[in-house]
């Protein structure tokens, strides 16, 4: 068996280089002339700074913005650098504990509101970075943002719409609004 | 389930049955040294022979070529460990991420050698980009290659007879990772950067938000070590932010090869639910293509090896099957919601949506779990321990079925064709008649090894679950209370020894018992199963090839497609039903006492 030790270790080593260097910087390289601001991240720059990115969620609290997915990160919410669910069994209290409290939080943000909450709005995200709610979710607090901001309902749903995505290709996935683009779109719309 | 997810799953099914035929061609004509990836490659090929001293068209008996995976593997086991132990002081750290402990490189070491990709860690916080692409991006390729020679050599067992040798590992694990596996990661991963995955070494970027977190954080004495009060609890104190750090990294390269190659270890932590990693539905869709792929195209390989490709596809057919079945299982039980949540006043119409992601909802989220148990992928684009508890009960169970519908790349394959002589086995002692498939008698020394093979993972799952119930150690890295408990172990031991590598993640699996003991797991439940395949790769190689008389059963037709299924199912039932009723199933009858 010994006659096998010189082809392992040599096409080991070699087989490394292909797969662990020359086709990793192959790929930057290539994506780099190709989608630049894919490769770093889409980034959203505001006067010139980075406030963001389009596909990583931002926390949202206060009332005149749309809030987004719960987050189960530690030990903040949408902690970017350690991503995760909060892997909550479908029947533990601490998960019905904690729907309850962000049912609770989204009452008091408006308790005219009466529809029931959409469930993406109480349920935290697999990632806890989600960048994303359903419409329902965005229309459910339309009354909420428009009220506090002086704007017509109407005006609040067309900037909804504008932001909002359907499945691609007509199938794959599912209609969705991005959270963080809405509310910049907010803030250029009308100051609170 | 709704209208949306039977067109998914239609369209899902005609994509994936189109693109198999002509990629199990391909890789039957690359592995018998043909076609023009042959003539474009061949220079490299030889350059790298004579530097390896391989003689190319020297083959190897059974024995030899064992030796030579398990050896090609041991280097790739040391080379990953050596890299998590060393990385705060190579090149390509710039979080400066420490050198990882013993016992987590020697699990992670262990786990994305054996392709199952188990992850005790969470990437971003935890590996350096050299690490990742170096060390477990390279065992995405050489553990997919191991996989993919190893049911080769047991298809040439098949289609030779009278021989002495089952091939040349050298030879076929080159070329399986250059001309397969290289040229379509390559392709993919520069689809994917331009679907959002981000793909280059830059240091992770700070970016200031548009409103601040508040959030309690613990705080740290003089001596920057956590405060504690006079009860010894920790003090905590209310902290504003206004960055977000996002993390950066050489993603999209890894991330092609993770899926294409079964592999299903993340970059990041959350896998094919972050962003980063999966951001669009349809990086999405052609993620859950790419798993499939290469196990689909590889039935048809078999049959264009064997001469006769409606022995491919019959093996295809009953793995189909199977799918539709536990696809359509884990959409229905997903979007059915969770009553307690919506007892709470919320609308769940929709479905569970806790530990979901809004872009791919419920159908994409279901198909995905279905999809990556059952091909021992293990990456996962939704928390597979917050799903109902019949949708769970659907993902373990398609683990337990061996993963051998689809399953991973090769090992799927192999382990169907391990059970394809089983259940000729089964025929034959039916009608007391010696047992043969594709005109090999099956004797008592194949179906020793046949049994070796079927048996090794079910011991390693229920005696490990056992150990784990019993000691304080296990019994600690418990989330959930109750039997969803103990469904997370069972999971935990069930995916390490099927080599899947997804979790219900709730389980602190980054512990020395958890580490050790799973990673006992993967190594047995990984090369315990290749070394009887390849022996009876050997003893198959051996055989004279005897011609179908009457009284042969044909293996191409539904009645073996559907003793292939029974066999598949009973085997998977009886192994694992006690094991289900204390987890999945008891959780599910307290949903309803607790409704």
């Amino acid at each position: 068996m010994k006659t096998l030790f010189r082809p392992a270790l040599t096409l080991f080593v070699l087989l490394s280089a292909v797969t662990g260097i020359v086709y990793p910087v192959a790929v930057t390289g290539i994506a780099k002339v190709l989608f630049p601001d894919a490769a770093e991240g889409s980034l959203i720059v505001v006067n010139g700074k980075p406030v963001g990115s389009r596909l990583i969620g931002q926390n949202f609290t206060d009332p005149k913005y749309f809030w987004g997915r719960p987050s189960a990160t530690g030990p903040m919410p949408y902690n970017a650098s350690a991503s995760s669910g909060s892997n909550q069994g479908p029947l533990n209290p601490a998960l019905k504990e904690a729907v309850k409290a962000r049912i609770d939080a989204l009452k008091s943000s408006d308790p005219s509101q009466t529809a029931p909450i959409p469930e993406d709005l109480v349920t935290a995200s697999g990632s806890g970075l989600d960048p994303q709610i359903s419409p329902a979710a965005a229309r459910w607090q339309v009354p909420r943002v428009a009220r506090i901001r002086g704007l017509n309902v109407a005006a609040v749903n067309t900037l909804i719409d504008a932001h909002t995505e359907g499945r691609q290709l007509g199938l794959l996935g599912e209609p969705r609004v991005n959270v963080l683009a809405l509310n910049l779109a907010l803030d250029r719309l009308a100051k609170p | 389930m709704t209208t949306h997810a039977w067109l998914l799953l239609g369209a899902y099914l005609v994509i994936l049955l189109l693109v198999a035929k002509p990629l199990g061609i391909y890789i039957a004509n690359v592995m018998e040294g043909r076609g023009f990836a042959m003539r474009l490659g061949g220079p490299i090929e030889s350059v790298l022979y004579r530097l390896g001293g391989v003689k190319k068209d020297e083959e190897m008996g059974w024995l030899k070529y064992a030796f030579a995976i398990l050896l090609f593997n041991l280097l790739g086991f040391l080379a990953v460990y050596a890299l998590q132990r060393l990385q705060l002081w190579l090149p390509l750290n710039p979080q400066a991420m420490a050198n990882v402990s013993p016992d987590s490189s020697f699990n992670t070491a262990i786990s994305f050698v054996t392709n199952t990709n188990w992850q005790g860690y969470g990437g971003e916080s935890t590996m350096s980009y050299l690490t990742q692409m170096l060390g477990l991006a390279v065992q995405n390729f050489l553990s997919a290659a191991t996989g993919i020679v190893v049911v080769i050599a047991l298809i040439r067992g098949f289609a030779r007879h009278t021989a002495k040798t089952i091939g040349n590992a050298w030879v076929d694990l080159t070329r399986i990772t250059l001309y397969v596996l290289l040229p379509i990661s390559l392709v993919y991963a520069v689809f994917l950067v331009g679907q959002g995955v981000i793909q280059n070494f830059d240091a992770y970027k700070n970016v200031t938000t548009v409103e601040a977190t508040r959030y309690d954080a613990p705080k740290l004495d003089a001596a920057g070590q956590p405060a504690k009060d006079d009860k010894g609890n920790a003090v905590t104190e209310s902290v504003s932010l206004r960055t977000q750090s996002l993390p950066m990294g050489p993603v999209a390269s890894q991330e092609a090869i993770k899926t294409l190659g079964t592999n299903g270890g993340g970059f990041f932590n959350a896998n094919s639910a972050h962003p980063f990693e999966n951001p669009t539905p349809l990086a999405n869709f052609i993620q859950m293509l790419s798993i499939f792929l290469i196990p689909a195209a590889l039935t048809l390989t078999f049959g264009r090896m064997v001469g006769d490709m409606r022995q491919g596809w019959a093996v295809l057919a009953a793995m189909t099957l199977l799918f539709v079945v536990m696809a359509v299982a884990a959409m229905s039980f997903e979007h059915q919601g969770n009553p307690l949540l919506a007892s709470l006043g919320t609308d769940t119409s929709v479905g569970n949506m806790e530990g979901k992601e809004t872009r791919f909802g419920i159908a994409d989220s279901g198909l995905f779990a279905t999809i990556t148990t059952l091909a021992s992928c293990g990456a996962v684009n939704s928390m597979h321990d917050s799903f109902m508890p019949l949708g769970g009960f659907v993902t373990l169970w398609n683990m337990m079925l061996g993963e051998v519908v689809f399953g991973g790349v090769g090992t799927g394959l192999y382990g169907m064709l391990v059970f394809a002589v089983m259940a000729v086995f089964i025929a034959g002692l039916m009608i007391g008649r010696t047992p043969e498939y594709l005109g090999k008698k099956i004797e008592a020394y194949e179906m020793k090894m046949v049994s070796i093979a079927i048996l090794v993972t079910p011991l390693l799952v229920l005696a490990g679950t056992a150990i784990a119930v019993m000691v304080p150690a296990g019994v600690a890295g418990i989330a959930n209370p109750g039997a969803h408990g103990f469904s997370e172990i069972l999971y935990a031991f069930t995916s390490a020894a099927n080599n899947n590598g997804s979790a219900f993640a709730g389980l602190s699996a980054n512990t020395p018992f958890y580490n050790t003991l799973l990673g006992i797991a993967m190594w047995f439940g990984r090369f315990g199963v290749i070394v009887p395949v390849l022996a009876l790769a050997g003893a198959l190689a051996a055989k004279k090839r005897i011609t179908a008389s009457a009284g042969t059963m044909p293996t191409h037709g539904p009645l073996f497609v559907v003793l292939l299924i029974g066999t598949v199912v009973l085997v998977g039932a009886l192994n694992y039903v006690p094991a289900l009723a204390l987890g999945p199933v008891v959780e599910h009858l307290m949903l309803g006492l607790a409704h």
